[in-house]
C-alpha cells in the first residue's frame, strides 16, 4: 500500500515548514516534498512606498539577517539614484556584511546545527540543542557564543543596534565609524580568528574523511555565488558565477543587474516558496545551490591566505567540488575564517573612518538591482520606481529560495536512504531535519513568511490517506 | 488689570481672564499633553488630547478660557484613560508603523504613546488606503501617518500666507489636501517654504531623501517666526 510520511514541524530553522514523504505500494520512497507553509507578501505591500524607506522596510523580512536585506536594498537604491557611493561607505558596508556572515554562520553552526553532529544524530532530542552543547562541551560552546557576539557587536557599533539597524541608506551609510569602535574591533579580532581556527580543526579531526560527511547525502548540482573579476570569493560586489558539479564554469561572470536573464522562478501549488532555476537548463533541471557551499564551490580561490589554505585542503579532502549537503557546515566555517580575515583588512584601511559616507541624489534611473551575498546565499532586490521615487513593482529572490530545488532533492535522497519497506525511525527524522538545516534555510525570508517553524512528517498511502504523523515539540 | 483666581490640580493660581487653561498650566509648570497645539499657531482643539476635567466636564484646555473660581483637574484617572483612548483611536485610524517610519525616534505621536503609556491599541484598526504623494520635488506626504492635527494647514495659512494646505471631506474620509485637491507638485500656491514639514508632528509630511528614523523636525521655528513678526 502506498503511504505518505509528513514531518511537522521542522525545528531549529527560521520559519514554518513541513515534509511529506510519499511511499509506494512496497513501502519505499516514491517522492518527498518540502513545503513552506507561510506567506507574507512583501512584494505586494511595498508597492506604493517610497524608495528611501525600502532598506528599513525590507529589513523587517528577517530578524536573523536584516543586515543582508538592508544592504541589498541600499544597493538597489544606489542604482536608482545612479550614484557611486563614497569609498568609506563601501568599506563600511563590506565590514557590516562580514560581521553579518560571522554572526549568522556562528549561529547556524554552534547554536542550530552542531548539536546534531557533535552530540550525535540519535541523541535525545530534548538535549540535542545548544543547551545540551553547553553541558557537553562548555568551552567550545562559550567560544562559539562569543564568536557570534563579535559579529553582532560589529553590526551594533556600526549601525547603532544589532537587529534592523537603519544605517545603510540610498547613497551610502548614515553614520561613520569612530576610532574607538575601530580599536575595539581590532582588539577582539585575534580571539575571533583563534576560535574559528579551533572550530575548523575540530571539525576536520571529526569529519575529515569523506565517508563521515556523506551522512546527509551527496548529489551533484550547479553552484552559484558572487566572485571578483579574478574569480576570488566575494560577498558584497563582483559578478555572478555559476559552475557545474565538477567545477567547470557554466557562467563565468554574469552582470548581477541582469540576473533575470539567467535566473527565473517557477511555482508549485504545494508550497509558497518558489523555485528559482538556471534558465538555459530549464525547470527543474536548472537546479543550483547557493550559500556557503555554493560560494566555496563557485570561486577559484580566496583573496585571504588562511581561507585560501583551507579551501585547498577542503578541495583535496573532497576530491574537488563537494556535493555533500553536510559540507555546508565545512564551507560555513571556512567562510567565517575568510570574513574574520577580511574584517582585519578592512579595519587596516584608514579610509574606513572617513566621515564622507553618503552621496545625495534624486531619482535618475527608474529601475535598480541590488545583489550581494547574504549568509544563506545570493540575495537579489530589484525595484522599479516612478519619477518621484515611489515603488511601482519589486522582485525579491531570497537566498533560501535558490536552494529550494536542492532542499527538496536532499529530503528525497535522505528519505530513500532511511526509509525501506515502510520502516521509519527517529533517526530518519533527525537526518531529514539535519539535511534541511544544513542549508540553514530562512523560510521567513524566502517566502517573506511569518512566525516560527514547526516541522511534521506525514506518511500518506497510495489512497492518499495519512497513515502516520511524526511530530514533536522540542523547540 | 482684572485678576481672577483658578484652581488647577488643587493649586490656586492668580491670572488674567481671556487666557486658555493650557497657557496658564504651561506657565505654572503643569504638564498637559498636546498634539495639534503649537505655540505660534491658533488653537483649534482638533486632537482632543489636552482634555481636562472642569467640574466633571471634559473640555479641551487649548481652546477653553479660564474663568474666575474655575476648578481644573489635569490628570485624574478618568482623564488619563480618555486621553489614552483618543490616542489609540488616532493610531487605529491611520497606518502608523514606527519600525520603518522616517520619523521613528523623532515623532510627537510616538512620544505621546510613551508618555500616556499606551501599550497596545484596543480598538480595531481601520487600515485606510492612501496614496503617497511624492510629486513635490523636495517634500512628500504620506497620509497613512497623518493625524489631521491641521498644523500644516495653519502654518501655511497663518504664517506663510500661502494657504496651500486645507481639509477635504469629513469624518473618516477627511484628509489634508493641497490647493483644490491636486498633486502637491502641481499646487501653484505652494512656495516650497517647508513650514508644513517642520510643524507636522509625525512622519506624514517629510523631506524627500530622508531614510528610516532620520527625520528630525524643528516646529519651534514657527514659534520664533511668529514672535519676531509680532515684536519686530
Amino acid at each position: 500500500m502506498e503511504r505518505q510520511i509528513h514531518i511537522e514541524p521542522v525545528t531549529r530553522i527560521e520559519g514554518h515548514g513541513k515534509i511529506t514523504v510519499f511511499l509506494d505500494a512496497k513501502g519505499d520512497v516514491r517522492d518527498a516534498q518540502f513545503h513552506v507553509t507561510e506567506l507574507r507578501g512583501f512584494e505586494q505591500f511595498c508597492v506604493g512606498r517610497t524608495l528611501w524607506e525600502m532598506p528599513g522596510l525590507t529589513a523587517r523580512i528577517c530578524g536573523i539577517c536584516p543586515v543582508s536585506h538592508i544592504l541589498a536594498s541600499a544597493k538597489a537604491c544606489d542604482a536608482i539614484l545612479a550614484v557611486q557611493i563614497p569609498p568609506a561607505a563601501t568599506l563600511l558596508r563590506r565590514l557590516m556584511n562580514a560581521g553579518q556572515l560571522v554572526q549568522s554562520h556562528a549561529l547556524s553552526y554552534f547554536y542550530l546545527s552542531a548539536p546534531d553532529f557533535l552530540l550525535g544524530w540519535d541523541s535525545d532530542p530534548a538535549t540535542r540543542n545548544v543547551i545540551g552543547l553547553v553541558a557537553a562541551d562548555p568551552v567550545l560552546a562559550r567560544k562559539g557564543i562569543r564568536l557570534r557576539a563579535f559579529g553582532q557587536e560589529i553590526i551594533d557599533r556600526l549601525g547603532g543596534k544589532r537587529i534592523h539597524p537603519g544605517w545603510a541608506v540610498p547613497g551610502g551609510v548614515n553614520q561613520a565609524l569612530p576610532e574607538t569602535d575601530r580599536a575595539w574591533m581590532l582588539e577582539r579580532l585575534p580571539e575571533a580568528l583563534a576560535t574559528t581556527q579551533e572550530a575548523l580543526a575540530l571539525f576536520k579531526s571529526t569529519f575529515g574523511d569523506v565517508e563521515d560527511r556523506d551522512v546527509l547525502t551527496d548529489f551533484p548540482s550547479m553552484y552559484m555565488g558572487l566572485v571578483r573579476p579574478d574569480g576570488a570569493w566575494e560577498h558584497y560586489a563582483g559578478v555572478l558565477r555559476i559552475v557545474d558539479s565538477k567545477g567547470k564554469v557554466v557562467e563565468p561572470g554574469y552582470d548581477p543587474a541582469r540576473y533575470y536573464e539567467i535566473i527565473q522562478e517557477a511555482s508549485e501549488p504545494w508550497t509558497y516558496l518558489k523555485f528559482p532555476h538556471y534558465v538555459p537548463k530549464g525547470y527543474p533541471k536548472g537546479m543550483y545551490r547557493v550559500g556557503p557551499l555554493g560560494r566555496v564551490n563557485a570561486c577559484d580561490h580566496f583573496a585571504t591566505p588562511l581561507a585560501q589554505a583551507e579551501l585547498e585542503e577542503f578541495r583535496e579532502r573532497s576530491g574537488g567540488r563537494s556535493g555533500r549537503v553536510f559540507d555546508y557546515h565545512y564551507a560555513r566555517l571556512i567562510e567565517i575564517l575568510a570574513s574574520v580575515e577580511e574584517i582585519g583588512e578592512l579595519l587596516a584601511d584608514d579610509r574606513i573612518t572617513s566621515t564622507e559616507i553618503r552621496a545625495q541624489a534624486g531619482i535618475n534611473v527608474r529601475e535598480g538591482v541590488g545583489v550581494h551575498e547574504a549568509p544563506r546565499g545570493t540575495l537579489i532586490h530589484h525595484y522599479w520606481v516612478d519619477g518621484n521615487g515611489v515603488i511601482e513593482k519589486l522582485n525579491l529572490i531570497v537566498s533560501t529560495g535558490h536552494n529550494n530545488l536542492a532542499m527538496n532533492r536532499a529530503v528525497r535522497e535522505i528519505a530513500k536512504t532511511y526509509i525501506k519497506k515502510g520502516k521509519v525511525s527517529e533517526g530518519m527524522l533527525n537526518r531529514i531535519e539535519g539535511g534541511i538545516r544544513a542549508y540553514d534555510p530562512c523560510l521567513s525570508c524566502s517566502v517573506h513568511a511569518v512566525g516560527k517553524m514547526p516541522l511534521a512528517v506525514e506518511i500518506v498511502d497510495a489512497q492518499g490517506d495519512v497513515v502516520t504523523t511524526l511530530a514533536r515539540d522540542d523547540r | 488689570m482684572e485678576r481672577i483666581t483658578v484652581k488647577i490640580d488643587g493649586r490656586e493660581i492668580v491670572t488674567s481672564p481671556g487666557r486658555t487653561i493650557l497657557e496658564v498650566a504651561v506657565e505654572h509648570g503643569i504638564r498637559i499633553p498636546t498634539l495639534c497645539h503649537l505655540e505660534g499657531l491658533s488653537d483649534v482643539g482638533a486632537c482632543r488630547l489636552c482634555i481636562v476635567d472642569v467640574r466633571g466636564q471634559l473640555v479641551t484646555s487649548c481652546t477653553t478660557r479660564v474663568a474666575d473660581k474655575m476648578e481644573v483637574l489635569t490628570g485624574t484617572d478618568a482623564v488619563r484613560a480618555y486621553r489614552r483612548t483618543i490616542l489609540e483611536l488616532l493610531f487605529a485610524e491611520g497606518n502608523h508603523v514606527c519600525a520603518f517610519c522616517v520619523s521613528n525616534g523623532g515623532c510627537e505621536l510616538q512620544d505621546l504613546a510613551c508618555e500616556l503609556e499606551m501599550h497596545s491599541v484596543t480598538v480595531p484598526y481601520a487600515y485606510p488606503r492612501h496614496r503617497v504623494d511624492a510629486t513635490h520635488p523636495r517634500f512628500l506626504i504620506d497620509r497613512d501617518r497623518c493625524v489631521l492635527c491641521g498644523r500644516c494647514v495653519r502654518a501655511c495659512g497663518e504664517v506663510e500666507g500661502a494657504r496651500t494646505w486645507n481639509f477635504a471631506e469629513r469624518g473618516s474620509q477627511a484628509r489634508v489636501i493641497t490647493d483644490l485637491d491636486v498633486d502637491w507638485g502641481t499646487a501653484a500656491s505652494c512656495t516650497s517654504c517647508g513650514k508644513c514639514v517642520e510643524v507636522c508632528p509625525t512622519g506624514a509630511i517629510v523631506r524627500k531623501g530622508e531614510s528610516n528614523g532620520e527625520m528630525r523636525k524643528k516646529p519651534e521655528v514657527i514659534t520664533r517666526l511668529k514672535e519676531r513678526r509680532t515684536h519686530g
